[in-house]
């Protein structure tokens, strides 16, 4: 065990030194100097010159990779162009609504799908079964703009049970931050229980066939009790791989979601960062994503250890 | 009808269909046997033939898609009252497994829960069915695997399956099915699974248990050596019917149905003289949608008459022999 977190950390280190790479040549790779890259076509000469020196860019190439590492290393990603603030201020401000979005349509999913994929795996072809599924592809294969649109204009404007938009404004506090959330979270959540609830349902039928299924009834329990302790747990180890899997994929910007709610989040943050050429903020968050999805691996698969001890790393 | 007071399970006509309707397909046409008390009847019969739908429809775990048609299985519980497991309902046969029937199954590598320890899975027939403390639910499963003997009972119970052979996996099945003192155990091809010699070591440990717990078996098998050893009364099935039953020894020396003659005179022996051959029987089990009118086992007998399309039923030939042919051919193999 403790020679496999070893290994795995020495694994991340790697993983993440490749994406630090990839991170520092992709913005070499664009076309024509990064620096009058950055500023646009406007820039005087001056201060093309001027940033070049800011970013190290007059330096020998291993040389400015070798500060570009020693840099990362001390948490230093660089200066934002836009924001004239350090790129780890401004991805650390963007950090919260991403993340709890990302933790609450995580939820909403879940709840909207293991129950029905359980359900429907139970009562496989049935009429339920069939219509549930139906319904949740059809949810799911609504743009999340749309949903989110519907949302704003029955639920928000509507109604006005919750805001429509924003994040509170400056200084709003937490309660009022999270009732922002809750829209967005709905939206996203339903876009993402369809494919929580194929792998639930999916895993559920091949378990439900399974001997151990059978010997649990022989036992002389209720389907409750078969279905949810005995089926459950061993359909669980699927679906915690498509739930980090989903999970990694939220935290890396839900990018639509963000911009039609105008939460200012990660996913909002880099799209304008892309319009603005604020490189130093794209290769951040890049770096950042790349760190967090590295991250959502590794719980997943010491989730799958803890769950089931056949597993042996 | 009266069940005899030593009779535990009396099984009368059950037909189980599977499929609705127009499309229902009838796996069993008509079953019918009694199993004593104490005793050990042997289910045989070629794969196909019915045995495991018979123990599924006695532990009214048939798949959904089955059901029973018709038919008594009249079974008597420990205290002496006879219940019909047809009539029961789901809450009913939730309470009849376990204390009053248990089954373990043909595959012990597939049969334990992977996630759970063996100690856990043997512990929670007691937590179903009996209103005992946690202190005193790990005890009697420390007893129940000591009394299956397996080693270092107390340290095995916290393993899980994958950490033990399969001999060692069907002993926790045997203790998880005896654990509340079932009336009856149905075994399915328990030992098919195993080496011999562990196979040997099961069924020793099957009988000793049987008489240690006063239960009956209701063993099903294709394997004749293991009728042999293990049962009391057979009952041969053919194509969804029982179509021969006698007590094991009357029913090798004095077999009655050609079915049963053909099975027997199938299986490799070690008195075969040099150059003899065995006599397989000849053609294939007919399609459960295709059947004969008639018996069922007509095409392939070598006996047989125009009359044999009449519908034919198990009939006493001789005191405790039934056998379900028109004709009674004891004795000649």
């Amino acid at each position: 065990m403790r020679s496999y977190l070893l290994r795995r950390l020495i694994g991340m280190i790697v993983v993440i030194f490749l994406v630090l790479t990839i991170a520092f040549v992709l913005v070499r790779l664009a076309p024509g100097d990064p620096a009058s890259l950055m500023l646009g076509p406007d820039a005087s000469p001056e201060e093309v010159a001027a940033l070049r020196v800011r970013l190290g860019l007059d330096q020998p190439i291993i040389a400015q990779f070798g500060s570009f590492l020693a840099n990362a290393l001390r948490g230093d990603l660089g200066q934002s162009l836009f924001f004239n603030q350090p790129v780890t201020t401004v991805l650390a401000s963007r950090a919260e609504p991403t993340i709890v979005l990302a933790l609450f349509s995580l939820l909403v999913a879940l709840v909207i799908a293991t129950p029905i994929g359980i359900w429907a795996a139970y009562r496989r072809g049935s009429v339920l079964d069939q219509t549930s599924i139906t319904t949740a592809m059809l949810a799911a294969s609504v743009p999340s703009f749309l949903t989110g649109l519907v949302f704003q204009r029955y639920l928000a404007t509507d109604l006005g049970w919750f805001p429509a938009s924003g994040y509170g404004g400056a200084g709003a506090g937490f309660t009022e931050r999270m009732r922002h959330l809750i829209l967005p979270a709905i939206t996203l959540g339903i876009t993402n229980s369809a494919l929580i609830l194929r792998f639930t349902r999916a895993s559920m039928l091949d378990i439900l066939g399974e001997d151990y299924v059978r010997t649990a009834r022989a036992k002389g329990m209720t389907e409750r009790r078969v279905v949810l302790r005995h089926a459950l747990k061993n359909a669980g180890i699927p679906i915690i791989t498509v739930v980090g899997l989903t999970f990694a994929l939220l935290v890396s910007g839900a990018v639509v979601t963000e911009r039609v709610f105008n939460l200012p989040g990660m996913g909002n943050l880099v799209v304008n960062a892309v319009l603005r050429r604020d490189y130093p903020v794209i290769q951040g968050t890049l770096i950042v994503v790349a760190a967090l999805y590295v991250l959502v691996n590794l719980i997943t698969d010491l989730l799958y250890l803890a769950v089931d001890k056949r597993v042996k790393y | 009808m009266q069940t005899p007071d030593d009779t535990i399970l009396s099984v009368e006509g059950l037909r189980v269909g599977f499929g609705r309707g127009a499309a229902t397909v009838t796996a069993l046409r008509d079953v019918s046997f009694t199993l004593g008390r104490g005793k050990t009847l042997a289910l045989v019969g070629e794969s196909g033939s019915g045995k495991s739908v018979t123990s599924l429809a006695l532990m009214g775990l048939l798949p959904p898609s089955g059901r029973i048609l018709s038919g008594r299985l009249n079974f008597r519980r420990s205290d002496g009252t006879v219940v019909d497991l047809a009539g029961l309902d789901a809450a009913g046969y939730r309470a009849m497994r376990g204390p009053g029937i248990s089954m373990i199954f043909q595959e012990p590598m597939s049969s334990l829960n992977p996630l759970f320890t063996v100690g856990d899975q043997i512990g929670e027939m007691l937590l179903l069915h009996e209103n005992v403390s946690s202190a005193q639910r790990d005890k009697r499963v420390i007893e129940m695997l000591e009394l299956v003997e397996i080693p270092g009972a107390a340290a095995r119970a916290k393993s899980y399956p994958h950490e033990l052979s399969g001999g060692m996996r069907q002993r926790v099945m045997i203790a998880m099915g005896l654990i509340c003192n079932p009336a009856l155990l149905i075994a399915d091809e328990p030992t098919t699974a195993l080496d011999v010699t562990i196979q040997a070591q099961i069924l020793d440990l099957m009988r000793r248990l049987q008489k240690e717990l006063d239960m009956s078996i209701l063993f099903i098998t294709h394997d004749m050596g293991v009728v042999a050893e293990m049962a009391d009364q057979v009952a041969v099935m053919y194509a969804g019917a029982v179509v021969e039953q006698a007590g094991v020894l009357d029913l090798f020396d004095h077999t009655r149905h050609p079915y049963t003659q053909g099975l027997l005179a199938s299986i490799p022996r070690d008195d075969l003289v040099d150059g003899e051959r065995l006599v397989p029987i000849p053609g294939s089990v007919p399609s459960l949608t295709a059947l004969p009118s008639g018996c069922a086992f007509a095409p392939r007998c070598s006996h047989a008459q125009p009359e044999c399309h009449r519908p034919v039923s198990l009939e006493e030939k001789a005191s405790g022999h039934l056998s379900a042919c028109i004709f009674d051919f004891a004795g000649a193999a």
